[in-house]
């Protein structure tokens, strides 16, 4: 539990694999606030008023990236979108030279999503600026993971014991890392399920239960997260056909009749239905997938404002001789 | 010009020399090394409390001209290998062009001869343009000067046309240099395979790309009686498979580079891309491997495989940086932190791995204090704690994954042919 003395000290958010507990806690708190302007009338709190966020995509996203957005807006802070394809990143500007000149316009937030796994914690350490992982390569999705975590708090009251499992491509998934982390951080009990060439080397040192039987996953489970499977990118080599996955790793409304009634259903989005899912278990009463969504808004305000507050003299980032 | 290094702990394991005595040195040439010496000299050189062996050789860096001078020139490399000790180094032929015909080899000769610092021994490639396709003219390259060849950075995939080689430079006299990697099992992987590249979210290099070419390309050697040199062992299978072929009275040499001993995958935990190299940096039991492999002889001899490569190219995504990383400057002390330090290895038997062995293996001169020998001589404070700073890097490049690091043991003095080129730590001007 997050007790007052925590205090948010890191300049970046780069994955919850770096992130202890109470840290984690302390992020699900200040979103349960956020949570609460939502809801109202004006939509918005000064807290990160004159501050400036930059969304530096470098993957194509519509829907992380308005979602950081409209986070950024209802804190006050003024936001820019910074499409990749337009600016000078594709004449072959380097990363740090882009995040250089993006700290020199003297942003304060630098949200970014890339395919390569690493590229924020590198950026990270070359600019002054917070960097916010919105998803690298395979790597982490932190902001994805705290807020299926936040909605399972939501329905569940607790994570502590919790049986939870990740279905769908866990090779590439930065999704399925960050939950891993999040989840067994706060003491729920995860099992990743995939087909057995897409579960990856190792990931039982990250301190799940691996298994290949859709049966075995959803036995007990009290929650699951149904991964997209992406066909653009690698995984398509290990399963022949999107019938072939829907049949065998498919959750349908059959499959939730042996799993616990309440089971609740997430999924990050897009739902390819008819492939991870059916309609009916997307559209079902176990299915918390837009709540999700409506979540996410308060999770990235959550996450904007502690790193613009973060308490700690901010670490990395070049000084200029004499600064104060 | 004589000069006499006085009271200093010669170790000369050529000679089985390991006790404190002076050395004479005359015309470039070691004319005495005993207890006590008498005659005078026009330079004395105090050596008490320090280590005086043989310049090590490097068998195994990148001097990366022609072609890439941005990242090191044969005069820049030579001025780094012999501030890190070694008195002669074996350059790699994958330059721009590769060191593929006579008339390359003898290109770089002269430039060797116009800027280096110390010897350069060059290794030329097995195929031209070291594409794996068609053998070069091994017998022209021996004439020319080559000792060895390799087609390093990249291995010879065709089985066949790797039996040729072996066949070819059996022939000529030529030692095969083998980088040992099947790419279609490394495949477009950037570090080992295993749980940290899978909580990284990175590409593995899965460890049969090195031991399986390893075994392969043993046996291939064995079956035509020709000598092969295993280049920068990384993994504990590799070790395993040299082993039982040398017991089993194969002609195979191996060697190992300081970051493999010090190293393991978890250094890239943060994307440091000086923690990228290939083959990529290991486990624990490779480590402890590796150890072991030098100390029982199965490896004998460390090589930096210092591969220069500029900040631009290294400061981006580790998916995007080349593999690679310098490795001159810090041998010495690196091996004897992770070797000497830990009971591993004697001095003795460290100098050894770094002078005796690769001289043999190479069939060049060196790696000797006996009277006559030309006197390339390193001189080593074993104590002397200092910094790795990047501005004290004579490479041109600063890929160093030890930039920053305390470090015990620092090359003080280096001669080549009788003449300092390194004193008090720091190379001479020209």
């Amino acid at each position: 539990m997050a007790n007052q003395k925590t205090v948010w000290t890191k300049k970046d958010l780069l994955g919850l694999e770096y992130l202890s507990r109470e840290e984690i806690e302390l992020i699900l708190y200040t979103a349960g606030s956020f949570k609460e302007v939502t809801t109202r009338q004006i939509k918005k709190v000064p807290a990160l008023r004159g501050k400036t966020v930059v969304n530096l995509f470098y993957e194509p996203s519509t829907r992380t990236r308005m979602s950081f957005e409209l986070a950024a807006k209802r804190l006050s802070a003024d936001v820019i979108n910074m499409a990749v394809e337009a600016s000078s990143v594709r004449k072959g500007e380097t990363l740090i030279d882009t995040g250089r000149n993006i700290e020199a316009l003297k942003i304060d937030i630098i949200v970014m999503r890339h395919d390569c796994s690493g590229a924020p914690n590198i950026l990270a350490r070359h600019v002054g600026s917070s960097v916010v992982n919105a998803g690298d390569g395979w790597h982490e999705h932190p902001t994805q993971a705290l807020l299926d975590i936040f909605t399972l708090k939501e329905k569940l009251g607790r994570i502590e014991g919790l049986k939870v499992s990740i279905i769908g491509d866990i090779a590439h998934s930065r999704v399925a890392r960050s939950n891993i982390w999040g989840l067994t951080k706060l003491g729920a009990s995860v099992t990743v399920c995939a087909p057995e060439m897409l579960i990856p080397e190792g990931i039982a040192e990250m301190g799940v239960r691996a298994t290949s039987n859709l049966d075995e996953a959803l036995a007990g489970a009290d929650a699951i997260n149904v991964l997209r499977m992406q066909f653009e990118r690698d995984s398509a080599v290990a399963f022949p056909s999107k019938l072939e996955y829907f049949k065998q790793y498919g959750i349908t409304a059959e499959r939730l009749k042996q799993c616990k009634k309440d089971i609740i259903v997430m999924h990050p989005g897009p739902i390819n239905r008819g492939i991870e899912m059916s309609s009916e278990v997307a559209d079902g009463p176990n299915s918390v997938i837009l709540e999700q969504v409506t979540n996410g808004i308060a999770v990235r305000m959550a996450a904007l404002y502690l790193v613009a507050h973060a308490k700690a003299p901010r670490a990395a980032g070049p000084r200029k001789e004499g600064a104060a | 010009m004589r000069y006499l290094i006085k009271g200093g702990r010669v170790i000369d394991p050529a000679n089985s020399v390991d006790e404190v005595r002076d050395v004479l040195i005359a015309d470039g040439k070691i004319a005495a090394v005993s207890q006590n010496i008498a005659e005078k000299a026009e330079q004395t050189i105090d050596a008490s409390g320090m280590i005086v062996a043989p310049g090590f050789i490097d068998m195994h860096v990148h001097l990366r001209e022609p072609g890439r001078e941005d990242k090191e020139t044969v005069r820049s490399g030579t001025r780094a290998a012999v501030h890190g000790g070694f008195t002669a180094v074996a350059c790699m032929p994958n330059t721009e062009p590769a060191i593929d015909s006579p008339g390359r080899v003898r290109e770089l000769r002269e430039i060797a001869g116009r800027d280096s610092s110390c010897a350069v021994h060059i290794v030329a490639a097995i195929t031209e343009g070291r594409a794996g396709k068609k053998l070069a003219d091994l017998a022209a390259l021996k004439e020319a000067g080559a000792v060895a060849v390799s087609d390093d950075g990249s291995s010879v995939e065709d089985a066949g046309l790797m039996r040729s080689a072996l066949e070819a430079c059996k022939k000529h006299g030529l030692l095969l240099i083998d980088h040992c990697e099947d790419r279609a099992l490394s495949g477009k992987g950037v570090m080992n395979k295993g749980f940290i590249s899978t909580k990284m979210g990175l590409r593995g290099i899965a460890r049969e790309s090195e031991y399986s070419i390893v075994e392969r390309d043993i046996r291939l050697a064995a079956a035509c009686g020709a000598a092969i040199h295993i280049a920068h062992v990384s993994c504990k299978e590799s070790v395993g498979i040299i082993r039982a072929a040398r017991r089993s009275g194969a002609r195979v040499t191996a060697e190992t580079a300081p970051h493999y001993l010090a190293l393991t995958e978890a250094c890239c935990e943060s994307y440091d891309t000086n923690t990228k190299m290939n083959p990529p940096l290991r486990g624990a039991d490779d480590v402890r491997a590796l150890k072991e492999g030098l100390a029982d002889g199965t490896i004998d001899a460390i090589a930096t495989d210092h591969a220069p490569h500029t900040d631009s190219e290294k400061d981006v995504e580790f998916d995007l940086a080349p593999f690679g990383v310098i490795g001159l400057e810090t041998a010495l002390p690196v091996s004897a932190m992770e070797l000497v330090e830990t009971k591993v290895l004697t001095w003795s038997q460290l100098i050894a791995r770094l002078s005796q062995n690769p001289a043999k293996i190479l069939g060049v001169p060196g790696g000797s204090l006996a009277a006559g020998a030309r006197a390339d001589i390193v001189i080593i404070d074993p104590a002397k704690k200092y910094v790795y700073a990047r501005d004290s890097v004579e490479s041109k490049s600063k890929n160093s994954p030890f930039i920053g690091w305390e470090l015990q043991g620092r090359v003080m003095s280096v001669l080549v042919a009788g003449k300092p080129v390194v004193t008090g730590a720091r190379v001479a001007e020209e």
